[in-house]
């Protein structure tokens, strides 16, 4: 951020026109004045910003990062104090020599940003590796930034480079520490997400992540991108449910000013804020279909017009998309376009929901236990083996994340070192009906079977007590044989309410 | 006449920025004067410094000219008795020609 935000107060504000292919104090208007290739008699300077001429080397040798600035064809016009330490070459040195000569970088071979750069694109972002004069293998970040003149044409570039060897130390350390970006799983489906996820970072291509609520779909997209080059670049999320159709135009392609009553001033969308990122579009089957052919568009074109604008933009983005719903269904209701799912579902991940990773519900209550009781400044709380045997068996519709919450409430209420039933939230303790004789339990029901679709096979925590009693009604029946004396026994009313309860839910 | 065998990594007509990364290397052999000699173009299958140093040991080479070297590599051809001047920035034909003068020295800019 810190990078970008100099390259663009360096292209923007100083409004670098003449840097290169001039010689020196040549026009008075020039706000800097720069040295042609290899003269080192005159320093660069910046003339309008203050009263008095300023050394432009000098202030890029105060900035922490490495910035160089190359003219259009590539060659080093000058450099700053931290990028010459990093290199190991010295000001006489690079003067007017190719940037690949001097940076050594593999990006420079192999992808240079700057020849990726035309009028229309914004700064790139590419990670890789330098080789200095102390022969040290460095990993490097370039953001290379487009320089315009006044007209609107570039006339050269700026570079920073960003020595990332103790953000890689830290990482390394980072997923040492947690399991994988802070999910935690060993079950076999959980493990064969984690080993794919590396190398689905690797590529930009688009990433569709299903499954239930709750079951982490956010904090994959987040490691994908984290695990990613693109990882230095903004993370952009927007739900597409959360707002009405217009806004969600607005937010996702921006506006200029004027375009609706209200667009007092332009606005960047979230793609054009992803550039160089990643764009994570959650609750994608809840975009309307209007904005699934304008997605379309771009994912085709990679374009971004900004409502009541004729001017595109170009924005290097990878889209992770996720939702809850079964697109392929939505795409056979006519609900959600079938080319826009051909598109997104590239590389797809389906989250299991947590009553199918065997194992991991043990393994998650111990970690938010202490991650949870740390937090909250308690004493590592223990489960007593009864409360352990209810969120052992509990089915978790609103899988992790509903476990989280349990533990969260649990840890708040408990005053004892151990958490008891007592100290678990209420709707836990309800009578199970999946716990009644001959009928299966709910953690054992197939994962079709405990579908949205099935209504009542799910004990919500949000169910109201009508819904409650209407399934105890017909899990009673059902153990019952349909023999209304001995299911209103079952559940300690007299017939003539099982028969006035029945009428009231429409038991037939 | 200089009877060694030399070898550039090679980026187009420059000594190739990085050892690791070059595709193409000069072979030089029988230098005279002018700075030329017996020259053959090697094309490597692909960029690797493992596959470059294999390619100096078996070819006999006595001197490596180039530019930036990943210290590994180049203790590992200086341990081989291999002469290694690094960190040389300019073309080929300057770098040989300085070489041939006995200018030549690790970090020369042409």
């Amino acid at each position: 951020m810190h990078r970008l935000q100099m390259s663009e107060y360096l292209c923007y504000s100083l409004r670098m026109e003449k840097v290169t292919g001039r010689s020196p104090m040549t026009d008075s208007d020039d706000s800097i004045h720069t040295i042609s290739d290899r003269s080192l008699t005159t320093p660069p300077r910046i003339n309008n910003l203050f009263n008095i001429p300023i050394d432009f080397s000098r202030l890029l040798d105060e900035i922490a990062i490495g910035v160089v600035v190359l003219n259009l064809e590539r060659k080093i016009v000058v450099m700053n104090q931290t990028l010459k330490a990093l290199t190991g070459f010295s000001q006489k040195e690079f003067c007017g020599f190719d940037c690949a000569h001097i940076l050594r970088s593999d990006i420079c071979l192999h992808n240079c940003p700057a020849l990726r750069i035309n009028e229309k694109s914004g700064p790139k972002c590419i990670e890789g590796n330098l080789i200095n004069k102390e022969r040290q293998l460095i990993p490097i970040r370039i953001t290379s930034a487009p320089l315009k003149n006044i007209d609107d044409k570039i006339i050269g570039f700026l570079e920073t480079v960003e020595d990332i060897r103790l953000l890689r130390k830290l990482d390394e350390t980072a997923s040492h520490a947690y399991n994988f970006n802070n999910i935690v799983g060993r079950s076999s489906q959980m493990q064969k997400i984690f080993q794919s996820i590396p190398s689905l970072a690797q590529s930009d291509s688009s990433v569709l992540i299903t499954g239930e609520t709750g079951t982490g779909k956010d904090m994959v997209a987040e490691t994908i991108h984290h695990a990613s080059n693109r990882a230095k670049g903004p993370f952009a999320k927007i739900n597409c449910g959360a707002l009405p159709d217009t806004l969600l135009e607005s937010e996702l392609f921006g506006h200029r000013k004027g375009a609706f009553t209200g667009a007092v001033e332009n606005k960047p969308g979230r793609i054009q804020m992803a550039n160089n990122g990643t764009l994570y579009l959650t609750e994608i089957g809840d975009l309307p279909l209007s904005l699934q052919v304008k997605l379309l568009t771009f994912l085709d074109d990679k374009e971004v017009f900004p409502l009541g604008s004729v001017k595109g933009f170009t924005a290097d983005v990878r889209i992770i998309a996720a939702t809850h719903r079964n697109l392929e269904q939505m795409v056979n209701g006519g609900r959600f376009r079938k080319d826009l799912l051909f598109r997104l579902n590239v590389i797809r991940l389906h989250l299991p929901p947590l009553r199918d990773r065997h194992g991991d519900i043990q393994l998650l209550l111990d970690h938010f236990l202490n991650a949870l009781s740390a937090q909250l400044g308690k004493k590592t709380l223990t489960l007593s083996r009864k409360a352990l045997k209810i969120l052992l068996t509990y089915n978790y519709p609103g899988n992790v994340r509903e476990l989280k919450n349990i533990v969260e409430y649990a840890i708040n209420i408990c005053s004892d070192p151990q958490i008891r039933t007592k100290h678990l939230p209420s709707y836990l303790l309800q009578p199970d009906p999946f716990d009644i004789p001959g009928v299966a339990k709910q953690h054992d029901v197939p994962a079709a079977a405990l579908s949205d679709e099935s209504g009542f096979l799910r004990s919500k925590p949000d169910q109201n007590w009508p819904d409650i009693e209407k399934r105890m009604i017909m899990e009673a029946l059902i153990s019952a044989g349909g023999r209304k004396n001995k299911a209103a026994a079952s559940l300690g009313w007299a017939r003539s309410t099982l028969w006035r309860k029945m009428n009231q839910y429409g038991i037939r | 006449m200089v009877s060694k065998k030399i070898l550039i990594p090679l980026h187009e007509n420059d000594v190739a920025p990085r050892f690791d990364l070059a595709t193409e290397v000069l072979i030089v052999t029988d230098l005279d004067k002018t700075g030329s000699g017996d020259k053959r173009m090697v094309v490597l299958p692909r960029a690797s410094a493992e596959q470059l140093c294999h390619l100096i040991i078996t070819e006999n080479i006595q001197t490596v000219i180039c530019s930036g070297i990943e210290d590994d590599y180049y203790q590992y051809l200086t341990w081989k008795r291999i002469e290694v001047i690094d960190s040389v920035v300019g073309s080929s034909n300057s770098a040989l020609k300085r070489y041939f003068d006995g200018k030549l020295k690790p970090g020369d800019i042409l």
